[in-house]
């Protein structure tokens, strides 16, 4: 039997859904125990939440005043702790569990598995590297324990009818006071989140200025999406970093992707491979997007997307 | 001496289209060009910015790999990194047998800061440094797109999925680069002659007497699924049908 552990990735008052699709990636290991750990200051609604869950067996909840934030100095050696009844310790393949993993991989002289996107036993796992261009089989030898990432865009999240048992739980190690919160300004919007919206825009480097980006905005409000952007679109100043998708920022699935004056290099490409469709727009025919488009327009996109947005209205 | 440790790794250059070997067994790196991993490349230039600052007295680079790896350090050293240490391994290592190398080249050189890439985008791993970090029992600021020194402590900026957010941290700290942080500069030719008569120190991996813990074995190499040719339209009209009738508005 594989005993898993999840670290919860969580805001204070609720569940990231980047835990329920690492319940799932867990529920693929075959005959998995999965045990969820909240670290919080004050855990109760998340742990609630996390015990609805389908799948999960138990959540542990640690409560301390230092767990305010996610600080992975803070936070790591409280997962080593708890982590010997474990054969696996999973965590989201966000920022949040790219940060904290590999540090408790290391105090626990485990190997770390990054971006898992599919077990094929408690050992096996798949993941891609080189941004998705070779997706490798892995094997962890027998008897080792495995820390992993779960790449969110290769499972559906678990559903929320389970009723795991909640159960306080305390790790005695010192935390260190080398590490200090000192503020986060989140582009606070109204808009859906980009990791788990069903339907996503994204502008490239084509839209020219900050206020062309606005072209974006627009059509996405109409469809109800999320907005993303090219790595030069965020470099130029048009988009905020947490908006860009690629290799080295969000890798999404959604339903609906449309990628706008975006040309498709590999790096941007591997973080939509997964979108159920992808819809291109470019004035040049020959750009690499239309090689993985399911539906492609090629054309000027300060005519095209003001086009898109009446029609959409009417 | 006021000094910075960069760990760098030599990677297929980001241009190339990454190729899988038909027999599964890896991907083809015969002929196929070699560079300093980007976000590495961005560690080192953060590194000699401080330097020309005045924050570091020296910038050392070092890497782990087999002879060919030398051909980046250069590349290092002409950016403008003092001297540079190759540790010397055929094959690859786990990330956490590189932090466990690191780990030793600390105790040697007693960096107040160590600067790294965020990910290597081979492996595409994103563990080396918050391995290191765990190891030295000291801060680790990932991703880094803004870096402020003190005396004593580092402001570090990063860029995680929720906007940005700032750390504060007490030196000797591990920093991981993000593509934000910096441009790094272009080599000038006369920069790559007087590399040629820096320090470059080799040291066999066997010396380090750190075990290469090899525990996860490739078993396969596979070239991701391809996606289903699609269909081009010639105006929004049909864009918008074309949506309708796949349902996904
Ligand atoms: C280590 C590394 C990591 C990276 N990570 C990422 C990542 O995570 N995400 C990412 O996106 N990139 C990433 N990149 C950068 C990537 O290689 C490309 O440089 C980037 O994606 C290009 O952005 P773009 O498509 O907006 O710009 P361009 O490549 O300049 O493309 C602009 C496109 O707009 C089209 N266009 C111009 N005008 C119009 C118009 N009026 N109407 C319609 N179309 C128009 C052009 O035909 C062109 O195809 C990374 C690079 C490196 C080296």
């Amino acid at each position: 039997m594989s005993r898993i552990l999840i670290v919860a990735e969580h805001d204070g008052a609720k569940l990231n859904a980047s835990t329920a699709k690492c319940v799932s990636c867990a529920r693929s290991v075959p005959d998995a125990e999965i045990t969820i750990l909240v670290l919080a200051s004050d855990g109760a609604a998340v742990a609630a939440e996390a015990s609805r869950l389908a799948g999960v067996k138990t959540v542990l909840r640690i409560d301390r005043p230092e767990n305010g934030h996610a600080l992975a100095a803070i936070l790591a050696p409280q997962v080593a702790a708890l982590a010997a009844p474990f054969t696996h310790v999973f965590g989201p393949s966000t920022t949040f569990g790219k940060d904290l993993m590999p540090r408790v991989a290391a105090l626990l002289d485990a190997p770390q598995l990054s971006d898992i996107m599919a077990a094929e036993s408690a050992t096996r796992f798949r993941r891609p590297t080189y941004a998705g261009n070779a997706i490798v089989t892995v094997e962890v030898d027998a008897g080792v324990k495995i820390v992993a990432t779960v790449r969110t865009a290769s499972f559906e999240a678990a559903g929320a009818d389970g009723t795991a048992a909640v159960e306080t739980a305390s790790a005695d190690v010192a935390l260190p006071t080398h590490t200090r919160f000192a503020g986060v300004s989140a582009a606070s919007t109204d808009r859906p989140d980009l990791q788990s919206a069903a339907r996503v825009i994204s502008g490239g480097r084509a839209l020219g200025s900050a206020d062309n980006f606005k072209l974006i905005y627009g059509l996405a409000a109409k469809l109800g999406a999320a907005v993303g952007a090219s790595r030069a679109a965020v470099d130029a100043g048009f988009a905020p970093s947490d908006m860009q998708v690629g290799q080295t920022g969000k890798i999404i699935a959604p339903e609906l992707y449309i990628a706008i004056g975006i040309s498709g290099a590999i790096q941007h490409l591997t973080g939509i491979k997964d979108a159920r469709t992808i819809v291109a727009i470019n004035k040049d025919g020959e750009a690499p997007i239309f090689e993985v488009a399911d539906i492609g327009l090629v054309g000027d996109l300060f005519s095209i997307v003001p086009e898109l947005e009446k029609l959409l209205t009417a | 001496m006021k000094r910075i440790l960069v760990c760098t790794k030599r990677v297929i250059d980001f241009n190339v289209r990454v190729r899988v070997k038909p027999d599964g067994s890896g991907v083809i790196t015969d002929g196929v060009k070699m560079s300093l991993n980007p976000f590495d490349e961005i560690a080192l230039e953060e590194a000699l910015r401080i330097r020309e600052r005045g924050g570091a007295e020296e910038v050392v680079a070092v890497t782990i790999g087999p002879a060919d790896c030398q051909q980046q350090l250069r590349t290092a050293l002409a950016m403008g990194a003092d001297r540079a240490i190759h540790v010397v391994h055929d094959g690859g290592i786990e990330p956490l047998t590189a932090a466990r190398v690191f780990m030793k080249l600390i105790g040697k050189e007693q960096p107040f800061l160590v600067l790294l890439g965020k990910q290597a985008i081979d492996d595409d791993n994103n563990q080396t440094g918050q391995m290191l970090a765990a190891l030295w029992e000291r801060p680790q600021a990932t991703f880094a797109s803004k870096v402020e020194l003190t005396e004593t402590t580092a402001r570090v900026t990063r860029e995680v999925d929720a906007g940005l957010e700032t750390l504060e941290v007490d030196l000797p700290a591990v920093v991981t680069t993000d593509l934000r942080l910096n441009e790094p500069r272009y080599v000038k030719l006369p920069d790559i002659m007087k590399a040629k008569k820096k320090p470059l120190e080799s040291l066999p991996f066997a010396e380090l007497g750190v075990t290469a813990a090899a525990r996860v074995k490739v078993v396969r190499t596979e070239p991701p699924a391809q996606r289903q040719k699609g269909i081009m339209v010639k105006d929004t009209q049909e864009l918008v049908a074309a949506l309708r009738k796949r349902g996904v508005i």
